[in-house]
């Protein structure tokens, strides 16, 4: 086909401009230059000066001046200029602007043009632009199209099918039948577009996807065909024949295989030839291999067969394509919660790929190693995440921490092991751990107390080595004060005693004051330095006199909290130095007690903003109100198939349907940007429903990057007895959700008891996380049911993650 | 399905733009923008898959372009890469040794091309012979139909 000359000539025009201003004349030119060619009736350019103005309009230069201009080409009876107002009227219209519906008159024409090529370009158009009027309007062109015609016409009229059905959804059931034909041609384009086509009916209809089930043999001979066949030169990509065709064929039988033992079994047989004969050394073999494993991990295949599919991907992760490893990550992410032992056995390969190049690689194997920590492989899984902790990026630095803690505090084979764990993490990464590390480690190392004087030895190292790390250096501090006396008797079992006999207090005071006046240290941080000084003047015996004299100063001091801190303990020295009762106040604290996970015991300075909790109380209205079969349906809608979670517990019991709407959530979003990026996580429980005596709380903890674990209590302070009380949730469709027995179901009158229920979610995907729950209870005989909305998660960043 | 296709030059400049959504042209622009800063910014021996928003994006570059590629979160990404390749060979097979010139002065004829192997974000003809024959025929189809007329469409 020649070239389009003046095309050229303005493109080079165009290109030789020297600056952007150079740039725009030029284009204004041509653009008045068209303009007034459009006006004059037909000439025999007019096909290049709209080829012009789409060029043009890609530069990202407006053009809306030649809409009509291609909806009177589209009318043309020259193939030429068909074809060049055709592709204006795709780039140009959409169904927002009102001309396209000036080319629905000519697209039927053209649908029932004598030339093929002239219906193609119809039928490409109304694909890619056809509104929902203009569907409906040809919908019964394209049925007789798919019917009868050639195969050129048939394939794409069946991906206008398609279209149209995702345009308006209640026209999918007039394609059905012709879908169904089209699946016994042999023509590979007319098949890939009627897999399509079942493929999108089956998605958004539950009857026909039965129906369709009934296509498995057919789809499963295809396959075969595909798979065994010799060499095919027209569909051959690196040895592997049609594999478009072959992905997409096994893509429908995912779906139809989905819950469905009879389909399964039947395709049982093909998936494993599939994947054992498929070629893996190029791309495309990978491909296939690949969609074969995610239906065989979606199908109620036979464990033999799960067992393999997880073994390919455990090749994947030794593949040398970095993309095949990513790949392979993200799909071993989404089975660990079901399959855990098999993805055990290539844990060794998963902590290699840690040490990945690529950054996507690492996240991912970062997010799958700790899902995979357990009791068994903690220690050397331990290992292996601080090495990555020391090299990792800046931005896996706090969530690799806060996975490490969670891991150690949930796997610890000792209190030594976690104290030493938690250290570790302080001294590489200790800028990137959550505030509320502080308090919940020095409320492990008070309940190891065969272990202080150990404790405070190393701390003691830690410091002297880098005070940089302000949480570290907190806990130092504080340790310091609180068992200075065992750092300066110089025995310890453990470790080597630190050599501080020579000038004992001195150097234990210098080492607290030099923190005092070093300018890295936080406010927070000189609080603790001040306080823990204070205490060694209980400690220890000599000195007393410099570090009142120490304390006195900050009595000055222009940080109002260490000013108020210093007078009020100088108010203690005068009095108190015979009287033991107030110099109490200094001596060993007892022991922490650990309250629910994650609540802040009292001294947490340095705490992080807690999200401004306004609860609005919607009173009970329902969501969904159509009748209760469309409301179940509705809720499996969202659970996107994992039926277990709609398990009522036994015996309905109360409800407590609550509505948190954290509207202030953004305003502490802001808040939160304002710091840069704080991560709050106040893991307090909210309470998200109040209604008739009935209370809901929720409180989150985040389990990994993805994980979240939503505790919901249930209590009653009503004057009667709440009994078969369940709890319902749903989730988006592609977070999953498991729902843990709960703890009872019935709430006896004015809150004797509670009942509680965790549900654990995973968010791969990271999307907004919202939860429905349902709380069905019977009070007095009569039965209750409400239904609570909860979009925010105390326990999320403000990200949302 | 697939949501989009760019490609554009190494410099950031637009050089195709195919849409399979109707969306406001301020939308496109955005999306165009984050796109080319998104996929520019990648080091050289990375990953070819990106997410953004709840979309896949594959990337290839091939000699100074670069080619972007959109698709749902159920969409196979190995494949996806494929598609770009098959995209990049029927190119290359039409122009013979293909080139970024050739994309910008013929941007037309590429358009026609992808609106052969591609249809409504899905794949519309999977062999290569068959699309090549099919460009041939409707080139052939408005020389024919010039002659015919006597006159230059172009």
């Amino acid at each position: 086909m020649s070239p389009s000359v003046p095309l050229q000539e303005m493109i080079r025009a165009i290109r030789s401009a020297r600056t952007q201003c150079e740039e725009r004349g030029v284009i204004q030119r041509e653009c008045a230059a068209i303009r007034a060619q459009f006006r004059q009736s037909d000439n025999g350019g007019r096909s290049h000066n709209l080829a012009k103005l789409l060029y043009v309009h890609m530069l990202g230069y407006p053009a809306h001046f030649g809409q009509m201009e291609c909806v009177r080409m589209i009318a043309s009876p020259r193939y030429s200029e068909k074809r060049v107002g055709y592709l204006g009227a795709m780039m140009l219209l959409d169904e927002k602007q009102d001309a396209s519906l000036l080319i629905t008159n000519s697209i039927k024409n053209d649908l029932s043009h004598s030339n093929q090529y002239v219906q193609s370009l119809a039928l490409c158009t109304l694909a890619c632009m056809g509104s929902a009027e203009m569907c409906r309007d040809l919908a019964p062109e394209i049925d007789r199209l798919l019917r009868a015609s050639n195969s050129y016409i048939k394939k794409k009229a069946a991906l206008c099918a398609v279209h149209i059905v995702r345009k308006v959804h209640d026209l999918g059931e007039m394609f059905a039948p012709a879908a169904r034909s089209l699946l016994s041609e042999k023509n590979h384009g007319v098949l890939h577009g009627a897999v399509v086509l079942i493929t999108e009916l089956c998605e958004r209809n539950l009857e026909t996807l039965e129906k369709f089930r009934k296509a498995v043999p057919d789809l499963v001979q295809i396959m075969k065909g595909l798979v065994i066949s010799g060499y095919s030169p027209e569909h051959d990509v690196a040895g592997i024949s049609d594999p478009f065709l072959q992905v997409r064929i096994l893509r429908l039988l995912r779906i139809l295989g989905h819950n469905n033992e009879a389909a399964s079994d039947a395709m049982n047989d093909l998936l494993a030839q599939v994947a054992t004969n498929t070629d893996s050394t190029k791309t495309v073999g990978n491909a296939v291999l690949y969609e074969t494993v995610l239906t065989v991990l979606d199908i109620k295949s036979e464990s033999g067969l799960r067992v393999l599919a997880v073994n390919i991907l455990g090749r994947f992760l030794l593949n040398n394509d970095r993309n095949i490893r990513y790949i392979a990550m993200i799909s071993l992410q989404k089975i660990v919660g079901t399959d855990h032992n098999a993805v055990q056995r290539h844990r060794g390969t998963i902590v290699d790929c840690l040490k990945d190049q690529d950054a996507s690689v690492k996240r991912r194997a970062l997010d799958l190693s700790l899902a995979l920590v357990s009791a068994s492989n903690i220690r050397s899984m331990m290992k292996e995440l601080l090495i990555f902790l020391s090299s990792c990026p800046l931005e896996l630095r706090s969530q690799a921490a806060s996975g490490i803690f969670i891991a150690a505090e949930r796997y610890a084979p000792s209190q030594r092991w976690h104290i030493d764990t938690i250290l570790h993490v302080l001294t590489t990464a200790g800028g990137d751990v959550r505030d509320e590390t502080v308090p919940n480690l020095i409320q492990l190392i008070t309940n190891a107390s065969e272990l202080h004087c150990y404790t405070v030895h190393k701390l003691y190292r830690a410091l002297l080595t880098d005070i940089s790390q302000q949480s570290l250096v907190q806990v130092a501090c504080w340790c310091i004060g609180e068992y200075g006396d065992l750092l300066l008797r110089g025995e310890c079992q453990e470790t080597e005693p630190v050599q501080v006999h020579e000038a004992p207090t001195q150097l234990c005071i210098d080492s607290v004051l030099s923190l005092d006046q070093s300018h890295m240290s936080s406010p927070a941080t000189r609080g603790f330095a001040l306080t823990a000084t204070m205490k060694l003047s209980t400690r220890i015996t000599d000195n007393v006199d410099r570090i009142r004299s120490i304390v006195s100063i900050y009595g000055s001091c222009i940080d109002v909290e260490l000013q108020q801190r210093a007078v009020e303990y100088n108010a203690l020295v005068p009095v108190s130095f015979k009287s033991f009762d107030i110099l109490s106040v200094l001596e060993r604290m007892p022991v922490i007690e650990k309250t629910a996970p994650g609540q802040t015991n009292g001294e947490s300075t340095g705490e992080p903003i807690k999200d401004i909790q306004s609860v609005k109380v919607k009173q009970g209205e329902l969501l969904l109100p159509q009748p209760p079969a469309n409301q179940v349906c509705d809720l499996l809608d969202l659970l996107g198939g994992s039926e277990e979670t709609l398990q009522p517990s036994p015996a309905a019991g109360g409800t407590a349907p609550g509505l948190p709407a954290n509207t202030a959530s953004t305003a502490g979003g802001d808040l939160l940007d304002l710091l840069g990026g704080l991560e709050p996580a106040p893991l307090t429980p909210v309470q998200v429903y109040e209604k008739d005596g009935v209370t809901l709380t929720m409180s989150c903890e985040k389990q990994s990057a993805t994980g979240l674990t939503v505790t919901l209590t249930a209590s009653n302070s009503t004057e009667s007895d709440i009994s078969s009380l369940t709890l319902q949730a749903a989730v988006p469709k592609s977070v999953q959700l498991h729902m843990k027995a709960p703890s009872g179901d019935s709430l006896p009158a004015r809150g004797a008891a509670k009942v509680t229920q965790m549900v654990v979610l995973n968010n791969p995907n990271k999307v907004n996380l919202k939860m429905r729950v349902r709380i069905s209870y019977s009070s007095q005989g009569s039965a209750f049911q409400d239904t609570i909305q909860i979009d925010a998660f105390p326990g999320l960043s403000a990200a949302g993650h | 399905m697939m949501r989009f296709l760019l490609l554009f030059s190494r410099q950031g400049k637009l050089r195709l733009q195919k849409w399979f959504t109707p969306m406001a042209e301020r939308e496109k622009k955005k999306i165009i923008r984050d796109m080319t800063s998104a996929v520019l910014a990648r080091q050289p021996r990375s990953c070819n898959f990106l997410h953004w928003k709840d979309l896949k994006i594959i990337y290839k570059r091939y000699a100074s372009l670069y080619f972007c590629l959109a698709i749902e979160d159920q969409e196979n990404e190995l494949l996806a890469l494929e598609v770009i390749h098959r995209y990049v060979e029927l190119l290359d097979k039409y122009f013979g040794n293909v080139c970024e010139l050739d994309i910008i002065f013929n941007f037309e004829k590429a358009y026609f091309i992808l609106d052969e192997f591609l249809m409504g974000g899905e794949i519309q003809e999977t062999s290569k012979q068959i699309v090549n024959r099919c460009i041939e025929s409707s080139d052939m189809l408005q020389e024919t139909m010039e002659e015919y007329m006597s006159k230059p469409a172009f």
